[in-house]
């Protein structure tokens, strides 16, 4: 599993074209190629398109007037470029219920990846160099964890944040993301931190650090790439949830993800909201992921179990 | 691990003493580090476990022990049973699809040098939330051609083969000489050479008028032929154009098409000019005129892609279009990991791309196909964000999941009981992958 996280930040390997080696082959069976990797080619790129296609009619249908979305689709912008319009956006930024709500989603994202780091680094690191009782039994408890469904604890954390108070509070959405977040990251974490050379914890032990020392001046800046790769897991995660924030938030403290799903039961009305709406809720998720490509990739690897 | 075996040390017994602890802690300490994981964890994760289970047993108001009833109703309740088979259809499908798609994928980028850029674009999806990429595909299948892109396209290449009609609606107005016929209309008398016939028809909406069409005009008589005009037979304004006869501003109906029929018989057809007028050979004497019904077919509408039948198919779609890049890039690395000596081999003996990708390429890669399917299994057990966004409110219970069950059972309807059955029967069908995760690790910690 680590051996994964390690290979996916690693350069891909090229491949030499098909036939570079056979030198000496027919002129048929090099024109079949040459047919062949035409094909190919064009068969990615509809592929491609296939894929792109679905994002650019949202990105298009956002930045189009309500009324010349309920008449036409959204390509005839390549024939009218003119419909093209920010309106949308101006008036999604003026709806406070909205940017209210993309508030609550950064308010709840960055401390429940923060928590999770933190926490899981910590256990991460008992469960990789310190010594106790059972450690690697409760390892595995933790391991057992990985897949437990979110919608198990719907209900029951359901009442026992209504009892202690938490229930539509922005803390107790943050310690749910974070309690379902923990298993992986203690799982990472740990694969990791166990593979740090045991020379240089003794080195800095022999320098007369103590164990909260060794932790945060040795572990945690060689333990960089692995929570890297959770943070960025983390963050995207907690970012697009839905369901949780669905069921433990209220009115003023709903993300932007439940803010938006109040309106999809009248899709073809509130269009002017959604397609803008989920376009700006998209933002920074892509942001993240072009700008932490390689961490988010291999924080996927690790977590194909989750 | 890894690194314990790389440094040379003697297996399993030595391996779990070059990690003890380097400062020789107390377990207080080591307690300590513990201690907020383990609180979260035991709070958030495994105490809810334990009452699921226990709330499972119990009635709605969670007063008295209901035995096994919440999970008979898994298998009696109508609701439940659908969401139940569309589960199945979903772990069925979704992760097959989603691997197959990404091991062709990994493949072939593997031949292109843009491969990289490919790939971004498939993964792409998988940084988006469930709810933008079900806002997504809601737009993408909306019913209307004109707006949904799916339907656009899907038109488009129908109606290349089975072009629709320009004269929806078209019908004979007041006295007419023509008669409903097979979907279409017929004259109600015989035709004869010489004599030109005219085939009025009205109800056809000026925009949806064929663009080509010319002022219509009043066929002239051929020996030896049959001649006649189809026409518009409207003009605006009351009582400015007289009725079954070709008035001055009325148009022709272009491209209509006109068969001959004698004892039921086609004994010959054409299509009316750009000014409605047509020209029948002789054989046409003493036939009845055929509009057939595929001048009035409606235009073709599209796929219903929302409606109950295809809700799920279509969901699914949109989950692949999310997936398919994981799996790529999954397989993508144990791709890069299998020995190129080996294929060259295969290709050196004689086989060909496909053999060499059947017999050589997917057996290496059987370990890591598995852990896709399986994780994209776990995943699609709880699918929820997408079927609750897209299906709409008039198909959601056609493509109901068992995780949507759980959450209308638990937060809307009222019963908690029954939603923590489903609960406790979602964890049971991941239990086997966490005794296997767990198997394994246990192998490589000790």
């Amino acid at each position: 599993m680590t051996a994964m996280v390690r290979k996916a930040g690693g350069p891909v390997r090229k491949t030499p074209a098909p036939g570079a080696v056979r030198a000496g082959q027919s002129l048929g069976a090099r024109l079949v190629e040459a047919v062949g990797g035409g094909v190919l080619r064009v068969f990615l790129i509809v592929v491609g398109l296939f894929w792109l296609v679905p994002t650019i009619g949202l990105l298009l249908s956002s930045l189009r007037a309500p009324r010349e979305m309920s008449a036409s689709g959204w390509w005839t912008v390549f024939g009218r470029p003119s419909q093209l319009t920010f309106d949308s956006y101006r008036r999604l930024l003026e709806n406070s219920e909205i940017t209210h709500s993309l508030l609550n989603t950064v308010l709840i994202t960055v401390p429940a990846t923060v928590l999770v780091v933190v926490v899981g680094s910590l256990a991460g690191y008992a469960f990789a160099w310190l010594e106790f009782p059972g450690r690697d039994w409760w390892f595995l408890a933790v391991v057992g964890l990985l897949v437990v469904p979110v919608q198990v604890a719907l209900i029951p954390i359901a009442e026992l944040f209504g009892k202690v108070g938490l229930f539509g509070s922005v803390l107790g959405v943050i310690l749910f993301h974070a309690g379902f977040g923990l298993p992986f990251a203690v799982f990472l974490l740990r694969n990791f931190f166990a593979e740090i050379p045991r020379e240089l914890l003794e080195a800095a032990r022999l320098d007369g650090a103590g164990e909260l020392r060794l932790f945060a001046r040795v572990v945690m800046p060689l333990g960089g790439p692995a929570i890297a790769s959770l943070a960025v897991f983390q963050f995207l995660w907690v970012w697009n949830d839905m369901l949780i924030a669905l069921v433990f938030t209220r009115s003023g403290t709903q993300p932007i993800t439940v803010a938006l799903q109040t309106q999809v039961r009248q899709f073809g009305n509130n269009i002017d909201v959604l397609a803008p709406g989920a376009f700006i809720s998209m933002v920074i998720p892509l942001a993240v992921f072009f700008a932490f490509q390689r961490q988010f990739v291999s924080g996927v690897m690790a977590g194909a179990v989750k | 691990m890894k690194s314990a075996t790389a440094a040379g040390t003697p297996p399993v017994p030595a391996r779990s003493r070059s990690r003890k602890s380097v400062t020789g802690t107390r377990t207080v300490v080591a307690a300590l580090f513990l201690l907020p994981a383990l609180v979260l964890l035991g709070a958030l994760v495994v105490y809810p476990i334990g009452y699921s289970i226990v709330r499972s047993f119990c009635n709605a108001s969670g007063d008295r022990f209901a035995g096994l009833d919440n999970y008979r109703a898994l298998f009696t309740d109508s609701g439940i049973r659908t969401a139940l088979k569309n589960n199945v259809i979903w772990v069925v499908f979704a992760p097959t699809v989603a691997t197959a798609l990404g091991l062709i994928f990994a493949v072939l980028t593997e031949r292109v040098r843009w491969g990289t850029a490919f790939k971004l674009v498939v993964f792409m999806p998988m940084a988006i939330s469930m709810l933008a990429a079900g806002i997504i595909f809601r737009l993408v299948y909306d019913q209307d051609p004109d707006k949904g892109v799916a339907n656009a396209v899907w038109v488009g290449v129908h109606d290349t083969f089975a072009p629709s009609s320009a004269f929806p609606r078209a019908h004979p107005g007041r006295n007419s000489p023509l008669v409903p016929d097979r979907g279409g209309f017929i004259t109600s008398a015989t035709v004869r050479v010489g004599q030109p016939v005219s085939l009025p028809l009205v109800g056809v909406a000026p925009d949806r008028m064929p663009k080509d069409a010319k002022r219509a005009v009043r066929a002239e008589p051929e020996p030896g032929k049959v001649t006649g005009t189809t026409w518009q037979d409207f003009t605006r304004g009351r009582g400015v154009g007289r009725l079954g006869e070709v008035d001055p501003s009325e148009l022709g109906y272009a491209g209509m098409r006109i068969e001959a029929v004698k004892d039921g018989r086609v004994v010959a057809s054409t299509k009316a000019a750009a000014d409605g007028t047509f020209t029948l050979p002789a054989q046409a004497d003493g036939a009845r005129l055929r509009l057939p019904a595929d001048n009035f077919r409606e235009p073709y509408g599209g796929v219903d892609w929302l409606g109950p039948s295809l809700v799920t198919p279509a969901i699914i779609g949109s989950y692949v279009w999310m997936w398919a890049g994981f799996a790529m890039v999954l397989i993508a690395a144990g791709l890069a990991g299998v020995p190129r000596e080996l294929l060259e081999a295969a290709r050196v003996d004689g086989a060909n791309e496909w053999q060499v990708f059947r017999r050589v390429t997917v057996p290496l890669l059987a370990p890591v196909l598995a852990v896709v399917v399986v994780t994209l299994m776990i995943n699609v057990l709880k699918i929820f964000d997408l079927v609750y966004i897209i299906a709409p409110g008039s198909s959601q219970d056609d493509a109901n999941v068992l995780a949507l069950e759980l959450y209308r059972k638990g937060f809307s309807e009222g019963r908690p009981d029954i939603a923590s059955a489903i609960a406790v029967f979602l964890l049971l069908l991941v239990v086997p992958v966490m005794l296997f995760n767990m198997r394994r690790l246990r192998r490589e910690v000790r």
